[in-house]
């Protein structure tokens, strides 16, 4: 954390979890009841989705842009709410490099968002695994610093800095919340595995860490601008996508004719993966957009699997102008009612802009 | 007792439903006291076969591999036994065109449908047609793939607006997709078991408007009744209809033939048959058997007895 800029933390108020889901999972665990509201991006992250829905928790979910959570919309949800005598539990948010999005809060957005929280005496779960993943621009301050502790818990883990094989992460919170956690912890497992502490803990005292996460980030954004420059190649017209300025993850959007649940059926026979878009809403919605991951895969198979997904996209648009006798409109003019408009807008760069920014700021 | 291999997994869409199934099959076998080799199949199926070296397999393994008659076709060659139908009613069983084709020609009643390949609209120019095909099957219209199952990319189009997404959808798993009138009303199936009909079926979806993937396989979200509660006129009646489509593709062993009762007319229709039904315990099968006073582990061992049978005939 105090890499990231969030210094003093008190070592009392940090609960090590087994990954930094298990923070997740215990959040839910001592605070929702069923019926209880949580709010939480639209899209989120596809992993928080069955645990919330496990305590059958009430999820609203608010917009995002390319400055990440709306939060003047988050504050006329929480009206709304307060109108229907309901109170969310949490408000959960991953700022930094959303995973599945790829956007990043504003500064502007994470002081009124801790502003709001406090006025209103809200707890915050500010899940942040990749903050330390920048590959361009200026870090940004966490919630957690902004708030100093009071509302906002955090998440972070090792998964993403170190290997997610170790399960190791931790929380942060206030004194209460710490107390509650801590007992759902005991309930869970007891402790997280001595091992994997030790494990980690050598090997963060050796010093070596800073080298293996540079030579994380070199990868990565090596990465990242194969994927953009292959998406800019063989994405077409119709496809719009995210430009994340770290983390592991890119959000693609294709026409709206086109269901990635299904697609994904026929990428498999192309033998390539993503994840359709749906998962990461609790609403039926982001049927039409995708998840790619940029860190795992080698260079020329990130460009080959862009290229085999970018070749369905092609043959199934040509298909639809076929079959509707005209060429297909963009995504952007024939939105399905329902469909966020800022999330159509969220972001991507069209095509020539992510090959200038590219050129401009890659090897 | 015998050496059973149990055929399971696959690569296709349906791995992880066949890999329950299988898993559920291994365990009824092992309490019947046979021995056992689960196999997830993959491209060392043939050597893994004859090193095994089975009395018979046990095909549960659903989606292409298993269900088009190919597998079959491979066990025929290597001379295991094996449970269920051969290569050819499998073959007709998969290929929805194929088999709706053959009970609209063999007069069981199938919801009207038009079938059509990717290069029908491509090359032929079949989109004109589709104003033409909306008037006659009227809306909401069904969309599926041809070949394919546990209801994987079947959409419901209820405009004209609608209906080239859904062929998209549609042609992501398959080359050739059908459009059917939708019946609205019950969900019907039967199955049957070496050319018997067991208790029907109906599924009662409890939220979505239709049975979907997931609908399907998640415990709670369809409830089950069995024997479904229909007059004695109309169990009869679809367990006829089930029959004459299990001789209309020469199944053997068992089979599920799915069928809808029409909520306005009453009437009962086929949609489907199903060579490789599945064994999960949310599945219709092991339901139907057990309305039939026969056990999981008696089905099984039944299935088993019938291959073995099948060979000593």
């Amino acid at each position: 954390m105090a890499a990231e800029g969030t210094i003093g933390v008190d070592p009392q108020d940090i609960l090590v979890t087994t990954g930094g889901q298990q923070v997740i999972d215990l959040m839910c665990r001592t605070l929702i009841d069923p019926g209880d509201v949580i709010i939480a991006e639209a899209l989120t992250y596809p992993g928080a989705v069955p645990c919330f829905g496990a305590y059958e928790a009430d999820v609203v979910q608010i917009e995002m842009d390319s400055d990440g959570m709306r939060v003047d919309e988050m504050e006329a949800a929480l009206d709304q709410l307060a109108r229907e005598g309901r109170r969310p539990k949490f408000i959960y948010t991953i700022p930094t490099f959303h995973n599945p999005a790829g956007v990043t809060m504003s500064l502007p957005r994470r002081k009124r968002l801790v502003e709001v929280a406090r006025e209103r005496e809200l707890l915050v779960l500010e899940d942040n695994p990749y903050g330390l993943l920048r590959y361009e621009g200026d870090p940004l301050a966490t919630l957690y610093s902004l708030d100093g502790g009071q509302f906002v818990v955090y998440l972070g883990t090792f998964s993403k800095i170190f290997s997610a094989g170790v399960r190791l992460g931790w929380a942060v919170a206030p004194q209460p919340v710490y107390q509650k956690l801590n007992i759902g912890k005991q309930a869970a497992d007891l402790c997280s595995s001595a091992l994997s502490q030790l494990f980690i803990a050598t090997y963060f005292r050796s010093g070596e860490w800073p080298a293996l996460l540079a030579a994380f980030k070199e990868r990565y954004h090596r990465r990242r601008d194969v994927m953009l420059d292959a998406l800019a190649e063989f994405f077409g017209p119709e496809a719009t996508w995210t430009h994340p300025q770290g983390g592991l993850f890119l959000w693609a959007t294709l026409p709206d004719f086109i269901d990635t649940t299904d697609l994904l059926a026929r990428a498999l026979d192309e033998r390539v993966a993503f994840v359709p878009g749906r998962g990461a809403y609790l609403d039926g919605r982001g049927g039409s957009s995708m998840r790619l991951n940029f860190s795992y895969v080698a260079d020329e198979d990130i460009r080959e699997g862009v290229r085999r997904i970018g070749a369905i996209v092609q043959e199934q648009v040509a298909l639809y102008g076929t079959l509707t006798g005209a060429a297909p409109p963009a995504p952007v003019d024939e939105r399905r009612p329902g469909e966020p408009e800022a999330l159509a807008d969220v972001l991507h760069l069209p095509r020539r802009e992510t090959g200038d920014r590219r050129a401009g700021t890659s090897e | 007792m015998s050496r059973v291999a149990v055929l399971k997994g696959g690569r296709s869409l349906e791995r992880q439903v066949s890999l329950r199934s299988g898993g559920r099959v291994e365990d009824a076998l092992e309490r019947l006291g046979h021995d056992v080799v689960g196999i997830d199949v993959g491209g060392d199926l043939v050597p893994t076969l004859r090193r095994a070296e089975p009395d018979v397999a046990f095909v549960a393994l659903h989606g292409r591999e298993g269900e088009d008659g190919t597998l079959q076709e491979l066990l025929e060659l290597l001379g295991i036994p094996y449970t269920g139908s051969g290569p050819s009613a499998c073959a007709r069983c998969w290929d929805k065109v194929l088999a709706k084709h053959l009970m609209r020609d063999a007069g069981l009643p199938t919801p009207d449908f038009y079938a059509f390949s990717e290069a029908a609209f491509r090359e032929l120019g079949a989109a004109e047609a589709l104003p033409a095909i909306e008037d006659r099957l009227e809306f909401p219209i069904v969309v599926k793939p041809a070949r394919g199952g546990s209801s994987l990319g079947i959409k419901f189009a209820s405009s004209a607006a609608e209906v080239p997404s859904a062929l998209v959808a549609a042609f992501s798993y398959d080359r050739k997709v059908v459009l059917e009138r939708h019946v609205a009303g019950r969900d019907l199936a039967v199955s049957v078991v070496a050319g018997e009909a067991l208790p029907v079926v109906e599924a009662v979806p409890n939220e979505e408007q239709f049975y979907d993937f997931e609908a399907r396989y998640e415990i709670g979200r369809t409830t089950f009744v069995c024997p479904a509660a229909l007059s004695a006129d109309d169990t009869a009646r679809a367990q006829e209809l089930a029959l004459e489509v299990w001789r209309l593709f020469g199944c053997r062993g068992v089979a599920r033939v799915d069928l809808m009762r029409d909520a306005a007319s009453g009437a009962l229709t086929v949609l489907e048959a199903n060579s490789v039904p599945g064994m999960t315990d949310t599945s219709l099968l092991p339901q139907a058997a057990d309305a039939a006073g026969l056990g999981f582990d008696a089905l099984i061992g039944r299935l088993v007895e019938l291959a073995l049978a099948e060979v000593a005939a």
